[in-house]
């Protein structure tokens, strides 16, 4: 089936459909002030950048998203990723594991070290930690719903070895409301879980300085669909909800605020994504400066990780992958990213083999130390396209933030399914825009090529789940039972009373409980969440 | 009964909350005329089968993109036969590897539509490949 009939034209839109002219003149910028709207790298609104002298200082962390099998499995590749010069950790989570199930429980069926690693106890995660030096390697965690478990987990490791919890750093992902909107792996209902998070966020602040609570993430929702002044607009919008719930548990602003990070997605328009990561970092500046009236200008950096696009990467002709990843890790770079994620070529189809992780860790390199793109903090800024595009996302985001304040905030809009709605409507807008070649996918609705060559990919045996099962349920029968019990009653206990339970959950860790026990305890006190599914 | 709509149950087995997909192609299938159940996210097989008899539809669509493919599809057309509703027509889609593709349509799933597959396409699969149960296509 060769498509090669009509060539498609160049849209004249961006991805998210905002009207581009053909050149932009100085009047289009004319209303911008240069000490207001853009000030130098490392000033407020922070723009172009939250360092004066951005990747001359330090350079963005490398940091790959591994994780498959059991703990054994995905140390392997830690150390793999570490000794090709990764400069940080990042674990996916198996499916059960992201839903607080064990893995020999029913609903973890086929599932078990497919899709992440499966972590049910503490013994996995020392096996999982085992030879990475906790007080030199940040670890970032994709972990939601069960985030105060698997926290919970890391600070045991720590506390055993002897390392001080102050020394320890990393981040735990903790984003429920990204959660109920997109990616959809959840325990407990919306209230119940932001008072979950509003205990991790005192005892981070208590015990964890270096440790990055929440990663309040746009990723999730720009791959289920959104736009980018969605993402924009979503992420920030959590974020207000994440400030005011610690604001409500009695923290003090600057207290928690430095530690806050983002997630942002780089979709293939290379330009929208500049304008939004800058767009961004403005208005998270003057939302914490000027709403919360935060002091510490660390409050009002908006640092990000940045992942490549895994939904932009097609099945078909999969080496062009390759390029796409190479452009939107440039504009990550560009946009002024502090950690960076490019997707692997072959991951429309499975996690990553080893030889494409490394070149799409490869990607990165050549990026920092070859194309001179990290040697000028923000080099596009003052281009006038690029600036009336920042202007432009900006605006259409301050409207959506607008009427999520009208619905009383974050937590009752996303109750309301408004933001769960936005982004099913333009997924599916796109998808008809493809159906039309309006938008062009090179590979799949033009240039198409009648042979294709299959790529290697990486199959998980299923062996993984048996011995998975197995090692879970040795742990259950060799650990002593009345400090598990008394642990999970505890637990129970102060959930109930309305007390901080990180406290309770890290006992109940080291007392070997497992995560689908410590998360049934959770289920019991706050209920299941349960989506009304609308299509 | 003959001009009766197509009733088509779409669901996810699964854990994995990827429903862009599945909620597209629920879309474009109501749009197309058919009569469309969704069954929301995080469905086991006895949940899928269940929902599929007391609707009484036609065909089940399955989205699943967490690779568990290869142990939740059998299990799910292991049950329909065992509730006696062996001729509902089972289709597929999501991220299924190439290889694994022929061995689930010979347990028995109809069709796999993989990445990149138009809309129109499944539309046009399911009018060609499904008629209302008991009446003859």
């Amino acid at each position: 089936m060769v498509m090669q009939a009509q060539r498609p034209t160049v849209p004249g839109e961006t991805l998210s459909g905002i009207p581009l002219k053909v050149v932009y003149r100085p009047e289009d910028v004319a209303g911008l002030d240069y000490g207001r709207d853009l000030g130098d790298p490392g000033a407020y609104p922070f723009t172009r950048g939250i360092h004066a002298d951005m990747y001359r200082g330090r350079l963005w962390t490398m940091r790959q998203f591994a994780g498959f099998g059991t703990a054994e499995d995905a140390n392997r590749r830690f150390h793999y990723l570490l000794q090709m010069g990764q400069t940080g950790l990042s674990v996916a989570f198996d499916m059960p594991t992201l839903m607080g199930y064990d893995s020999d429980h029913p609903r973890a069926l086929g599932e078990v070290g497919r899709e992440g690693v499966a972590i049910d106890s503490l013994a996995d995660m020392e096996i999982l930690l085992e030879g990475i030096p906790l007080d030199q390697v940040t670890t970032s965690m994709t972990i939601n719903a069960p985030a105060n478990v698997l926290l919970a987990m890391y600070v045991a490791v720590a506390d055993r070895r002897g390392i001080p919890r102050e020394r320890i750093g990393g981040t735990t992902q903790t984003d429920m409301l990204k959660e109920f909107i997109a990616q959809k792996e959840w325990i407990v209902p919306p209230r119940a879980s932001m008072k979950l998070i509003q205990d991790m966020l005192v005892f981070g602040a208590r015990e964890l300085p270096r440790w990055n609570i929440i990663s309040i993430s746009g990723y999730h929702m720009r791959e289920a669909g959104a736009t980018a002044v969605q993402e924009l607009a979503f992420t920030l919008a959590d974020g207000i909800a994440y400030v005011q719930a610690g604001i409500d548990a009695g923290l003090e602003v600057d207290d928690f605020a430095p530690r806050l990070s983002f997630f942002f997605d780089c979709h293939v328009d290379f330009f929208e994504e500049i304008a939004k990561f800058r767009a961004a970092r403005r208005m998270w500046a003057r939302i914490m400066r000027e709403r919360f009236g935060a002091r510490n200008p660390r409050s009002w950096w908006l640092r990000f990780h940045t992942q490549t696009a895994g939904v932009s990467l097609t099945a078909q002709q999969p080496l062009n992958n390759v390029a796409r990843v190479a452009l939107q890790a440039l504009a990550a770079v560009l946009g002024g990213t502090q950690s960076l994620h490019t997707n692997s070529m072959d991951e429309t189809y499975a996690l990553p083999t080893e030889e494409a992780v490394t070149v799409a860790l490869r990607t990165q390199q050549i990026i920092a130390y070859e194309s001179g793109a990290a040697a000028v903090a923000d080099p596009l800024g003052g281009a006038y396209f690029v600036e009336a595009l920042t202007t432009e996302v900006e605006r259409q985001a301050w409207e959506y933030i607008r009427r999520i304040d009208d619905l009383g905030g974050m937590v009752a809009a996303v109750e309301a399914g408004f933001p769960q709605r936005e982004i099913a409507e333009a997924a599916y807008r796109y998808q008809q825009q493809l159906e039309r070649q309006k938008k062009v996918i090179v590979g799949v609705n033009a240039f198409a090529q009648a042979e294709e060559r299959p790529i290697e990919i990486l199959r998980i045996p299923p062996e993984v789940e048996r011995r998975q099962v197995e090692r879970t349920r040795q742990v259950r029968a060799r650990r002593d039972q009345g400090r598990v019990r008394a642990a999970l009653a505890r637990l129970q206990e102060v959930a109930q009373a309305g007390g901080n339970t990180m406290y309770a959950i890290v006992d109940a860790v080291k007392a070997e409980a497992t995560l689908g026990e410590i998360c049934d305890v959770l289920r019991r006190v706050y209920g299941e969440y349960r989506e009304m599914a609308v299509i | 009964m003959g001009n009766r709509k197509i009733r088509i149950l779409i669901a996810k087995p699964g854990l994995d909350g990827h429903d862009r997909g599945v909620k597209v192609v629920a879309r474009a299938l109501r749009d197309a005329g058919f009569e469309v159940i969704y069954t929301g996210l995080h469905q086991t097989p006895e949940m899928i089968v269940n929902s599929a008899i007391q609707e009484d539809v036609d065909a089940i669509g399955l989205s699943i993109l967490s690779g568990a493919h290869n142990t939740l599809f059998p299990r799910i057309l292991k049950l329909l036969r065992q509730r006696g509703a062996p001729d509902i027509v089972v289709f597929a889609g999501g991220i299924i590897p190439e290889e694994d593709v022929a061995p689930l349509k010979q347990a028995g799933i109809a069709e796999i539509f993989t990445p990149g597959t138009s809309l129109q396409a499944i539309v046009d699969w399911v009018r060609q490949h499904v008629s209302p149960r008991g009446v003859k296509a």
